[in-house]
């Protein structure tokens, strides 16, 4: 079953498209790699997807809906959660506090009762506090439940966010350069991390120019170029492609 | 008993202690007139608070919120006889229709347009107060008659600072209550980032929007009390000097700081009292406040005494 379907999308900023004419679609619980040269248009497809740009013409289904309008926070309503390249941390609130804004759709958002602290809203707090707690010791951050986020490190920061986007609920997870900044050893444990949030039945998509990751944890790969999609398939698929050796890979790449 | 530390008990205790305690030591009738006044700017800059220090948005213009408050009580309380209850719901609700239409274009803006957009807002009300002298008596000012509610007339400084002691109390109690809940966390979401923030389901536009009304709301209740106490407002009221005074006690008491609006509010409404021989140049102090705040107390007065307390209390521990 198909998630997510992109249709004819291109988005230009001036007279140069950053995507152009693309189309492909995401399948229900796979992992999928999106991979291509630095300006291949691989966050600008990301930000298409989850709604901070508006595509210059062309669809976007999610979950058989047509989001292609839809604004960011309608769109987490509807599944998505993504995390971002440059960390885009609360740094004003402390970390546990920045995966209760992940349950933001499941806690009680409305005003008066936020403002008198109803009972139901503090009961619901709580039970989300529990979770959220469970959702750092998920993602391997127990030692920081109490931090505040402002004095987190890099790599602890990286998982918060990812922490951040699980609390979301989602269907689809967009994961923008994860292991950017990690050495092989965090890089060994995202991969797992990766695997088992698939594993949940959460579909993952991944920018990512950490081969060794891609390769060993996508389904399937999409390649893109100058905003255009390059070829798409199986790993085995892309690393036997001469057109994607000559344009990204190069002939190292391949047995990375 | 750590549950005293957090500021929705042991913080709100403390604050209710000052208020009970301060008619012990003070000595006449300007003392609780300065007290009364600091009451009444620390209820606007608490939730003035909300929408700079917590949502992270600027405001050059919460003087014209607090004026059309004052305004509304003695327009309908004075010339057209309402009750000054009815009068006062009047004016914030109001006020917050105004804020309400207002916000959608204004929080659109960021940064500098967003300063300059409620700066202009500001200036407006201003001038609309100033000129539309047959309903508002225009630079001269007009009179308000005295607070009259279920039968009795507040009057005298112990009834005044009794009531709005009670009402920052409630004002600080609410804000506290938004500020540790889904609202709260929202609001400062959208402060840490916006993008991250609609990207987890926060509707960006929307808590902005709310956070502006109930700062504006807030700013017009207090200007109502202060109309009711003063007996007489002037157009100064909406001033951009005046807006600029409850942003600078808003920074310098520290930005998403409850308390430390309270605290701000109060050391920069009795300054200039202490310092009337330099009344001149009370602009010139508060900018040289508002600046040495930025430069050597980036995060206002009580975040960083209680980071210094803190920081003491772990080293003693250890």
């Amino acid at each position: 079953m198909t998630l997510l379907r992109v249709e004819n999308l291109s988005k230009s900023f001036g007279p140069t498209p950053a995507i152009e004419d693309l189309s492909f679609a995401i399948s229900l619980g796979t992992i999928h790699s999106i991979i291509g040269p630095n300006g291949a248009g691989k966050t600008t497809l990301f930000n298409l997807i989850s709604g901070l740009y508006r595509p210059t013409s062309g669809t976007i289904w999610f979950d058989d809906a047509d989001i292609t309008a839809l604004p960011p926070h309608r769109r987490a309503r509807c599944g998505l959660s993504r995390t971002f390249q440059n960390l885009q941390i609360f740094l004003n609130l402390s970390a546990l506090d920045n995966v209760m804004v992940g349950y933001h759709l499941a806690c009680d958002g409305r005003f008066l009762p936020s403002l008198l602290r109803l009972p139901s809203v503090v009961r619901r707090d709580r039970d989300y506090r529990e979770r959220a707690v469970a959702l750092m010791r998920f993602v391997g951050l127990e030692a920081f439940v109490d931090a505040a986020a402002d004095a987190m490190p890099y790599g602890a920061l990286k998982r918060l966010e990812l922490a951040r986007a699980l609390a979301v609920q989602p269907k689809m997870l967009l994961l923008d350069e994860p292991a950017a900044g990690l050495n092989p050893k965090e890089t060994a444990e995202l991969d797992f991390l990766i695997q088992q949030i698939a594993a949940q039945g959460i579909t993952v998509v991944l920018v990512e120019h950490d081969m060794r990751l891609v390769w060993s944890v996508s389904n399937h790969i999409l390649v893109l170029d100058h905003g255009r999609k390059l070829t798409e398939g199986t790993g085995w698929e892309i690393r036997h492609n001469e057109d994607v050796v000559a344009a990204y890979l190069g002939e190292g790449g391949r047995h990375r | 008993m750590a549950s005293l530390w957090q500021p929705r008990t042991g913080g709100l205790l403390a604050l209710a202690g000052v208020v009970a305690g301060l008619p012990l030591i003070l000595p006449n009738a300007f003392y609780y007139d300065v007290a009364i006044l600091v009451g009444i700017n620390a209820t606007v800059c608490v939730g003035l608070n909300l929408l700079i220090g917590y949502a992270g948005q600027i405001s050059l213009g919460h003087a014209g919120f607090f004026a059309l408050g004052a305004y509304a009580s003695a327009v309908l309380t004075g010339d057209h006889g309402w009750p000054p209850l009815a009068a006062l719901a009047a004016g914030a609700a109001g006020v917050g229709m105004l804020s309400f239409v207002l916000a959608q274009p204004i929080l659109k803006l960021k940064g500098h347009y967003l300063a300059m957009g409620t700066l202009g807002l500001g200036i407006i009300i201003s001038i609309v107060l100033n000129q539309e002298a047959g309903l508002t008596g225009g630079p001269d000012g007009m009179p308000v008659p005295s607070l009259r509610a279920l039968g009795h007339t507040v009057a005298g400084e112990h009834a005044w600072y009794a009531l709005v002691g009670l009402v920052l109390i409630v004002s600080v109690w609410l804000t506290l209550n938004l500020i540790d809940s889904p609202v709260g966390r929202a609001l400062q979401a959208v402060h840490g980032s916006e993008s991250a923030a609609a990207l987890t389901g926060v509707d960006v536009i929307r808590y902005k929007v709310l956070v502006f009304v109930v700062s504006a709301v807030l700013a017009s209740l207090a200007g109502s009390l202060f109309a009711h106490y003063a007996g007489f407002i002037t157009p100064a009221e909406a001033s951009f000097a005046r807006s600029i005074e409850l942003v600078t006690m808003v920074v310098l008491g520290g930005m998403a700081s409850t308390f430390g609006a309270v605290v701000g509010a109060a050391v920069l409404t009795i300054l200039p009292q202490a310092l009337t021989a330099f009344q001149d140049f009370k602009m010139l102090v508060f900018g040289a406040v508002l600046m040495g705040t930025m430069i050597f107390l980036r995060k206002g007065l009580v975040p960083t005494l209680a980071g210094l307390i803190r920081n003491r209390m772990r080293s003693g521990r250890a």
